[in-house]
């Protein structure tokens, strides 16, 4: 590595930060924007599966939370691509690039929503899981995104109480309720358990060698297991996993998650991801005049 | 345009930035940081600002040291342990 | 709180309710992600408005806002033509919310000068919340007032601001089915 690399290197791995007029070595600055684009991406993927249940919400209070929560994922991918196009890549390329595939999003966002359970669920487990990696991430050596990640996390802390309270609410309900909840789990669980990514080493993962990411993917998934096993068992309800438990280290034990699972869904082969992209893409072709005229503004 | 937000979390502090949105004119941009920075009452003021009238400076030359005028520039324990001590001295003096 | 007032606030709550429930279709969508956020926040105190306001009513009548909201059948709503219409195109959307604003905004003055205090109080509260509406109304309709698409929207919706009450567009119903399919799953009562 070039010796100008390598004393940025050990800047950034001495708790350094960059700013974005800062040089930087252009693998960071391409691995940055790759792993910021697809959190600009996955929030505003994130929207749609919500979005059904905006229309559907029983009362006026979810009906509110809920447009709140998804108006806030629309701000937190707004944040996001800002911060993309100050590293050089222009919001419209990154929107290009979801809709055409070539740039990825989370997991989870591949998924259909099919009860009012999932609601809750989503909002707990799923925004949970995100959570502890958006925690993370508010050491990230990219100054910009670090901060906008302690406005991100500060939102966020609404939408897991939400969450919450949607669950309790159900689990104190009737017999039917309580079923949407666990039926909901038990179709989650795959998919939160490799929301963290496969248990690549720290020290090979590029994302924390340049303290982009400042947490390996196995101890975030710990710290979600840690975090929300008990949560799920005391409310009586179960995981479908029968291998999960947290042994006498203190580690938690459990079936390995479907790695091709994994990559075939974030490859856009998820059983909704066609169909989402489609519903972005339309969104996007039949509004273009509007930005046009905005545009034009502008200039 | 790019118009950078600062907002103040309460009156008397000090405005931070907190990022910045993209809109056509000074109205749109007024009417998003409200949203942005503000739809949770968690702001009390922000100001808007198009990112092209501000003025980044980043370096400062200081080549001779220039600590006259900063705390580290005064190192007065050892003057004021001899002041001390000479006070001290005089004392014992009077008093014999 | 007589009949006739009760009826003027679940009319103007009726219209605040669908209108922030066709309103909140666009979050997620919206033509910019700066404008989805401002815009949802229109959505949020619409339907906001529709709560407060069948808050007052339905303390009368010894039930929730909720029922009020969502337990009514279809014919049973007081709210206008043109806020039951689902109007997924941007020029639409605009134009029934210039329309929407101006008319409100008469009907909100009536009602701040209501001898009710509760009524004039919650009136004055929701106008200077449809302040901030009526200036992005407006500042969408001088951007867009050249463009033919939207002048042609805002002739088609205007006549919809004189259409009786009493009937509905079938596209009510089908929003009143989507919106109620959850509530409705559970027996009336059960909490959410």
């Amino acid at each position: 590595m070039a010796e100008r690399e390598q004393s940025f290197l050990e800047y950034v791995q001495s708790g350094g930060q960059v700013e974005a007029t800062d040089w930087m070595p252009d693998d960071y600055r391409a691995k940055l924007i790759k792993f910021i684009e697809m959190h600009g991406n996955s929030e505003l993927m994130g929207v749609l599966p919500e979005r059904e249940w905006i229309l559907r919400a029983p009362t006026l209070q979810r009906k509110l939370a809920l447009t709140a929560k998804v108006q806030d994922e629309v701000g937190h991918s707004q944040l996001i691509y800002r911060v993309v196009e100050d590293l050089g890549k222009p919001r419209e390329q990154c929107l290009d690039d979801l809709i055409s595939g070539k740039a990825k999003f989370h997991n989870v966002f591949h998924y259909p929503t099919k009860t009012w359970g999932d609601v809750g669920v989503i909002a707990w487990l799923v925004d949970a899981a995100a959570i502890i990696s958006q925690k993370a991430l508010l050491k990230c050596s990219y100054a910009p995104y670090a901060r906008i990640m302690k406005k991100i996390c500060w939102e966020e802390s609404f939408h897991i109480l939400h969450g919450r309270d949607v669950v309790l609410t159900l689990m104190n309900g009737t017999d039917a309720q309580r079923g949407l909840v666990q039926e909901a789990v038990d179709r989650w669980w795959g998919p939160l358990m490799q929301f963290h990514g496969n248990p690549i080493a720290k020290d090979e993962d590029p994302m924390y060698v340049w303290r982009i990411k400042s947490q390996g993917n196995e101890e975030a998934r710990q710290q979600f297991l840690d975090g929300y096993v008990p949560q799920i068992w005391e409310l009586g309800l179960t995981v479908p996993d029968p291998e999960l438990r947290k042994n006498d280290d203190g580690v938690w034990e459990y079936t390995e998650p479907d790695w091709d699972e994994l990559r075939s869904v974030v490859t856009g082969h998820g059983p909704k991801s066609q169909d989402r992209l489609d519903l972005r893409r339309r969104a996007r072709e039949s509004s273009a005049w509007v930005r046009q005229v905005v545009l034009a503004e502008a200039a | 345009m790019i118009y950078e937000i600062f907002r103040q979390e309460r009156k008397g502090q000090p405005f931070h930035h907190a990022g910045s949105l993209e809109a056509a004119n000074h109205d749109f941009a007024e009417q998003y940081a409200k949203e942005f920075y503000g739809r949770r009452g968690e702001s009390e003021a922000l100001w808007v600002v198009p990112r092209e009238a501000i003025i980044e400076v980043d370096e400062f030359v200081d080549e001779l040291n220039r600590n006259y005028h900063r705390v580290d520039g005064y190192s007065l324990k050892e003057k004021l342990r001899r002041a001390r001590e000479r006070v001290g001295s005089a004392l014992v003096a009077r008093d014999r | 709180m007589n009949e006739s007032e009760a009826r003027s606030l679940l009319e103007i709550a009726d219209d605040e309710l669908f209108l922030g429930w066709r309103d909140s279709e666009w979050t997620g969508i919206a033509p910019l992600l700066e404008e989805d956020v401002a815009f949802s926040s229109i959505a949020q105190n619409e339907i906001g408005h529709a709560r407060a306001l069948y808050e007052l009513v339905a303390r009368e009548q010894g039930i929730t806002a909720d029922e009020l909201a969502f337990d009514r059948a279809p014919e049973e709503y007081r709210c206008a033509r043109l806020v039951e219409l689902r109007l997924l195109d941007w020029e639409k959307t605009i134009a029934r919310h210039y329309l929407y604003e101006q008319a409100d905004a008469a009907r909100l003055e009536q009602l701040k000068q209501s001898d009710d205090a509760e009524i004039a109080g919650l009136a004055a509260k929701i106008d200077r919340e449809e302040a901030y509406h009526r200036i992005h109304a407006q500042m969408w309709f001088d951007r867009l007032k050249d463009e033919p698409r939207f002048t042609a929207a805002l002739d088609e919706l205007r006549p919809l601001l004189d259409a009786g009450r009493d009937e509905h567009s079938p596209e009510l119903a089908e929003l009143w089915d989507e919106m109620t399919m959850v509530r409705r799953s559970q027996p009336a009562g059960t909490a959410w």
